[in-house]
């Protein structure tokens, strides 16, 4: 009987079936390092793309100035009104989703009984699902047809969008308050709301607080809702809440639509903006998440 | 010093009622949530309903959108929102479960602890300067490069007509849905497949499944239920995007079968026409058009959690 000589490397070379599950092995791999190379990529591409067209435009003077008034042909101006009056807006807006999205989360998480929890928990499931123009279409039906455009309108559309954002992140936030602070508390025959206020709420404070910032991020850029409720606004500052009231999105929308050179590169300005306000922001709030609770231990 | 029992039962007694009264807030806060979502739904239908006596169910089969003529039909926005959902949620199952499985189980975590947020940040660039872009860089791509070579390799499928002159079309509105779906279905997925137990995991491994062995025969048969659940909730966002939608999609009240000419959608057709309104029988067919938006968008909600609750195996 012959003695082949041993391939020391032979034994080590995949073979036949093996052979080919590693290679789909590697090129499926290789397609979900793909995917998520492709997702970022398109991320970048986008910053970069806004970036080139409207970084140039973005000056102290276009900053503050007046809205440029593009039916009469003038578009000399900036998105100063636009700014402030956006700012308004989420305002008013954040300051009705605020209570009620905590109220929610402390409701759904400390009080309810099973069964009705579950049907707030699903209603507010629903609205967090909500098309955002049905919000814009509801308030338009509720409120406008009946008093007109007005920054409040806008305000409670956007806090339709905000309050499932803020009420669903509080919630998780506050049922990671470990549970045994709730039963100490007890214990020590602490009152409900004194547990709540004094310890549960300061808790999961990290996370309440990171929600609201990252849903007044979203109620800025949010177009739809707005569109219907703020949007025959004039070109200069409006502050009175009761009057239609300049703001980004908006006014980007208009000035795109004008088919006018010289106001979509004002829409540029205007995108670079507000994309720079909100990723800024969304950064900001997730780091500031991620140290805080890194400092709790949780 | 110890506090007096009157004093006592004085401090009970407002705690008592201190209590109470945040219960009492609380219920009005979860109340808020409920009441608002009937009151949509309510005043929806209210405002449509000069439309839904005039033309019925049959409103949906209408194929003539005509403002100026006050005739008015739903199937051409219907068609619209099912093909531009459906074509998205094709492309951004596919990616979005992928980049789900690389964040959960393939990438080491100092990478997908960057990835992971960079993908989420996606979701969060407003719509109408993804519109913004889409007009200007999308459509211009999507006109030159991809419709022609499309056109010519796969012409013979009549969902892949001949090009257009603008970039405009429903295929484009269709890439944007993609990129504002994805996050939203990697994001879910991904905590989806984290919650499979490590166990399962390590014997597929331990019994010398590859990766990719180990995610076809453990991860995807547990989660399926999850993933399903996570499409309809990217198609749930798919339909309702209305203000990046209008701006590439052209705006074309027509069902046709070519992806690369124009169309419109429930969501788009409301934002392009709502506050151009010729009549009331104008406004209320709008109203119609939210309503049929408002049920399919409740609909799809409530089947992903239907799905997800009662066919899931890992919870």
């Amino acid at each position: 009987m012959s003695v082949t000589a041993a391939d020391p490397a032979h034994a080590l070379t995949p073979t036949g079936n093996l052979r080919r599950r590693l290679l789909i092995n590697r090129l499926f791999v290789g397609a979900t390092v793909g995917a998520a190379g492709l997702a970022v990529t398109v991320l970048f591409i986008l910053i970069y793309y806004v970036a080139s067209q409207g970084a140039g435009k973005v000056n102290l003077s276009f900053l503050t100035s007046q809205l440029p008034l593009v039916s009469f042909g003038t578009v000399q101006g900036g998105i100063g009104p636009a700014i402030v009056g956006s700012g308004e807006i989420v305002l008013i807006s954040t300051a009705i989703a605020l209570p009620v999205g905590v109220l929610t989360a402390i409701y759904l998480t400390e009080f309810a009984h099973p069964r009705v929890a579950t049907t707030v928990q699903t209603a507010l499931e629903l609205l967090a699902g909500l098309p955002t123009i049905i919000a814009g279409i509801f308030v338009a039906g509720l409120l406008v047809d009946h008093y007109g455009e007005s920054a409040y309108a806008a305000g409670l559309a956007l806090s339709i969008i905000q309050v499932p954002l803020i009420a669903r992140a509080s919630m998780e936030s506050m049922r990671r308050v470990p549970y045994t602070l709730r039963e100490a508390a007890d214990a020590l025959g602490v009152a409900r709301w004194r547990t709540i206020t004094g310890i549960i709420l300061p808790t999961a404070a990290g996370g309440i607080v990171t929600a609201t910032v990252l849903a007044i991020a979203r109620a800025a850029g949010e177009t739809a809702p707005v569109l219907f409720t703020s949007s025959a606004f004039g070109t200069h500052y409006q502050l009175n809440p009761t009057q239609q009231v300049p703001n980004l999105p908006v006014e980007i929308y208009n000035l795109v639509n004008s088919a006018n050179t010289t106001a979509i590169s004002d829409a540029w300005g205007a995108a670079f903006f507000l994309i720079v306000l909100i990723l800024a922001t969304n950064v900001a709030a997730r780091v500031w998440l991620r140290r805080s609770e890194r400092k709790r231990g949780l | 010093m110890t506090p007096s029992r009157a004093r006592l039962a004085r401090l009970n007694r407002l705690d008592a009622r201190a209590s109470r009264a945040l219960r009492g807030l609380a219920l009005a806060g979860g109340a808020i949530v409920f009441i608002a979502l009937i009151a949509i739904v309510y005043q929806i239908i209210n405002q449509a309903s000069p439309a839904i006596s005039k033309y019925g169910l049959s409103f949906l089969a209408r194929t003539n959108w005509n403002p100026s003529a006050n005739v008015f039909g739903a199937w051409p926005m219907i068609f619209g929102t099912l093909v531009t959902s459906l074509c998205s949620l094709v492309l951004a199952t596919l990616l979005g479960v992928a980049i789900g499985l690389f964040l959960s189980l393939m990438a080491p975590r100092h990478v997908s602890a960057v990835v992971g947020p960079l993908v989420e940040m996606l979701a969060a660039i407003p719509s109408v300067v993804l519109g913004l872009v889409g007009i200007y860089l999308i459509a211009p791509f999507v006109l030159h490069d991809i419709e022609g070579w499309l056109h010519a390799g796969l012409g013979f499928i009549p969902i892949f007509g001949p090009p257009g002159t603008v970039g405009n079309s429903v295929f484009t509105a269709s890439l944007v849905l993609v990129i504002m779906v994805v996050p939203i279905i990697a994001a879910l997925t991904r905590d989806l497949f984290l919650t499979v137990p490590r166990e399962l995991l390590d014997g597929a491994e331990a019994l010398g499944a590859t990766r990719w062995e180990m995610i076809r025969g453990v991860v995807l048969p547990t989660t399926q239920s999850g993933i399903v659940a996570a499409c309809m909730l990217g198609f749930g966002r798919a339909i309702g995007e209305a203000i990046a939608v209008t701006q590439v999609i052209g705006n074309i009240t027509v069902a046709h079968h070519n992806l690369f000419a124009g169309g419109a959608t429930l969501a788009s057709l409301l934002a392009n026409q709502f506050l151009t309104s010729l009549s009331a029988l104008n406004t209320a067919s709008m109203f119609y058009l939210a309503l049929i938006l408002l049920v399919m968008g409740l609909a799809t909600n409530l089947l992903a959690r239907y799905v997800s609750h009662h066919f899931g195996r890992v919870r």
